[in-house]
């Protein structure tokens, strides 16, 4: 086994851990951020700062029954989270982390920093999001539950509206950087327009931006638009009827995708390890691209304690009659000025 | 010779899983053994150096068209296919009818071997001096299906741009528009 296999290896195992411990992170993160926004502490009393709460409730999880209803479909039941969990896993595979490097001379050659890299890395990315649903779809089916039935079916609806509207504003960007590497995209970013304003994409697609997080949020199900788990008529949505390690999947599963989703969108929109040329220098880009994701998961978090929950319908017609439209007429515009300028 | 047996150990899970997908009694399994069949096709595709091929099959397959079947089955909260009544007199259920698949799937079978034997004789691989890299370049595929199939490719859309319409039309309730 040579050096370079081996030292690939090693960067998509810490990958991976770090996607685990992005959960826990997130939890804390999560309760933190509420407790803050609602004057009050949040966890404090496990660890300093209540930092070991996420360990004491993955301890707790591990300890409680796992239940099963009589009427559930048992292997589609078992099946359901390890779909969620294992897709949100596989979705951040071709998710480029930083520039090359050698790791501060250690090696000869550099590597890229990134779990795989595709030419066809967006869509990758996007044919891995699209099949999470399954695993919610699959748990409000097999659940045998009236509240999981109706979670599972608002999921499904919501993440096809969405996808639409997600997948045209990925494509306006693909447009504008004549590939569909993602390692590519992000260098095509590099740089400053009159040396100050970084030459991002979102600032030449604001629109596909805004609609991106949007149909972001949508596709993870968090609140405003989290319908499929909302607690005041579904109880819990499609993971009423799930205990122990089972349920805990699939909250792993959705800050795993929130943090997939911010890692595409500093890629694809913030310039990815690109705009601190200091930390460039010394071969710390993948701080810069951690910085923007740990941004863009503050937002979310942000959004979901202050926005309160749409009704069903207006989502449905949210999507549908606004935001995929304005995807439609942003790619048309974004390939007319690429059309006119480039070729 | 590895990848030969990933091959044969990824067809053979396409073949199976679209074998069980009409042994299954159970819609839902069903559908997801259909899945479980267009993923494994997708890792072909994947070896076969065309990772567009393979993404667009998962993306449109199995991430769009099977999620909606998905949902048609837990809308319609289809029941297990077993042996009710109302099975049993279905009309499909009729001698003549299953005699008349049988002669259509044998006669499908045959022509599948025809076809695989009259393509070994065929050295350049189907769309002319295409090879590996181009097969794997999304630039050379959208030229290839612009320009030289722009006409199937223009009138398959308009074919289900018409099947969406008449999908809607079927699904309106009929009366004045609210």
């Amino acid at each position: 086994m040579d050096l370079r296999f081996a030292v690939q290896l090693g960067i998509i195992g810490f990958i991976f851990f770090m996607l685990i411990n992005a959960s826990a992170i997130l939890v804390l993160a999560e309760r933190k951020v509420m407790g803050f926004m609602q004057q009050r502490y949040g966890p404090y009393l496990v660890g300093p700062w209540g930092l070991l709460q996420p360990l004491a409730d993955i301890v707790k999880l591990l300890m409680k029954e796992e239940l099963r209803p009589r009427g559930a479909d048992k292997w589609l039941f078992t099946l359901a989270p390890i779909l969620s969990v294992t897709a949100a896993f596989a979705a951040f595979a071709t998710v480029p982390v930083g520039a090359e490097t050698t790791f501060f001379g250690l090696l000869d050659e550099p590597v890229k920093l990134g779990a795989a890299d595709v030419n066809v890395g967006v869509l990758v990315v996007f044919a891995i999001t699209s099949m999470g649903v399954y695993g919610i779809v699959l748990a409000g089916w097999s659940s045998n539950s009236k509240y999981s039935l109706m979670g599972g079916l608002r999921a499904s609806a919501q993440m096809i509206s969405y996808e639409l509207a997600y997948a045209t504003s990925l494509a306006a960007v693909i447009l504008l950087a004549g590939s569909l590497s993602i390692r590519e995209v992000v260098d095509a970013q590099a740089g400053f327009w009159y040396q100050i304003v970084p030459r991002w994409y979102v600032f030449l697609q604001p629109i596909g931006f805004i609609i991106y997080v949007i149909a972001g949020v949508a596709e993870t199900n968090r609140a405003p638009f989290d319908f499929p788990e909302a607690e005041q008529e579904l109880v819990a949505g499609y993971n009423t009827e799930y205990s122990s390690v089972r349920f805990a999947l699939f909250p792993q599963a959705e800050y795993i995708n929130m943090a997939t989703m911010s890692a595409v969108a500093t890629d694809l929109y913030l310039g990815g390890w690109h705009g601190i040329p200091l930390l460039d220098e010394y071969g710390l880009s993948w701080v810069t691209f951690l910085l923007k994701v740990g941004l863009l998961l503050f937002t979310y978090i942000w959004v979901r304690w202050t926005v309160p929950r749409y009704r069903y319908d207006q989502l449905m017609s949210f999507g549908w009659k606004w935001l995929f439209p304005a995807s439609v007429i942003n790619l048309l515009v974004t390939a007319a000025v690429v059309l006119y300028f480039n070729v | 010779m590895s990848e030969t047996i990933i091959f044969y150990l990824l067809s053979g899970l396409a073949i199976g899983a679209s074998a069980l997908v009409i042994g299954q009694r159970n819609p839902m399994y069903s559908v997801m053994l259909l899945i479980a069949s267009f993923g494994a096709l997708a890792a072909l595709y994947i070896q076969l150096d065309a990772p567009f091929v393979a993404v667009a099959q998962i993306i449109i397959y199995a991430g769009a068209i099977m999620v909606l079947f998905l949902f048609v089955v837990m809308l319609l909260n289809a029941p297990q296919e077993d042996a009710a009544e109302w099975d049993q007199l279905h009309p499909l259920r009729q001698r003549g009818v299953a005699r008349f698949g049988a002669i259509l799937a044998a006669l499908l079978v045959v022509q599948l071997a025809w076809a695989l034997f009259e393509i070994a004789e065929y050295e350049a691989p189907v769309g002319g001096q295409a090879d590996a890299a181009a097969v794997s370049s999304v630039r050379e595929l959208g030229r290839v299906l612009f320009e030289r199939h722009a006409f199937a490719f223009e009138a398959t859309s308009i074919l289900i741009l018409v099947a969406m319409v008449g999908a809607v039309v079927l699904a309106r309730k009929e009366g004045p528009l609210s």
